[in-house]
């Protein structure tokens, strides 16, 4: 199944929910302010950097574009476009949007 | 007839529907938005769950008072729900734990799952509304 973020980790604690409740093999995206999870040197680095090892995890390109914060992507994240954020969708059978 | 179990091509269709309530109830309108939605849900004969994480499970609590605040104690819907055939509430473990409560503080019957089970059961949906 696919997960969807879209609030900054430092305002709400959905992405630490997800991230308890998301199963081995499931998909993570992030987007809006759900991407500042996935930059470097945040204090969310580490939990990122972690759950990459059974999830397949995903951040929205236009949204850390928008952001300004592209280059501090961390690896292991891999970014989509709008394109690609509707293939996810696609491809797995159930989504959930976290609000 | 039976159109839950097996319905003939191009009938009613059966889907599992899961509602993710994780907001308090009165501070936003969250929570009364769900409830709605729910009820709509299962007047159609779909397979509804709901389940309650991080502040969403103080929806559940027993006792709410709201004639101080001017709004509407919604919580007594909670309890007519399996009137509506809605009878699959989850409530998340470590949700209750973290705000000091028990299955004995809320005011309806809940199943309690660890945050594994709940991850499961989420991945067997096929839709998922998160309010």
């Amino acid at each position: 199944m696919l997960h969807i973020v879209n609030k900054s980790p430092f305002q709400t604690s959905t992405l630490d929910t997800c991230l308890r409740m998301a199963q081995p093999g499931n998909a993570l995206l992030l987007i809006e302010d759900g991407i500042y999870a996935a930059t470097m040197g945040s204090a969310t680095e580490e939990r990122i950097r972690a759950c990459c090892a059974t999830l397949k995890v995903y951040a929205l390109q236009p949204d850390m574009d928008a952001r300004g914060v592209t280059a501090k992507l961390i690896d292991g994240v891999t970014l989509v476009d709008y394109g690609g954020f509707v293939d996810l969708t696609v491809e797995h059978p159930t989504s959930h949007s976290w609000l | 007839m039976s159109e839950q179990q097996a319905a003939p091509a191009g009938g009613p269709k059966v889907k599992k529907f899961m509602f993710v309530n994780r907001k308090a109830p009165y501070g936003t309108i969250y929570a009364l938005e769900s409830l709605e939605v729910v009820l709509i849900t299962a007047t159609f004969d779909q397979d509804v769950s709901l389940v309650f994480i991080d502040d969403g499970v103080y929806e559940l609590v027993k006792g709410q008072q709201t004639k101080g605040i001017g709004i509407k104690n919604f919580s007594p819907s909670y309890r007519a729900l399996d009137g509506y055939d809605v009878e699959k509430l989850y409530v998340d473990q470590a949700s209750l734990a973290q705000r000091g409560l028990t299955e004995k503080d809320l005011l309806v019957p809940v199943e309690v799952l660890d945050a594994e089970q709940m991850g499961q059961l989420m991945a067997q949906q096929d839709v998922i509304l998160s309010f």
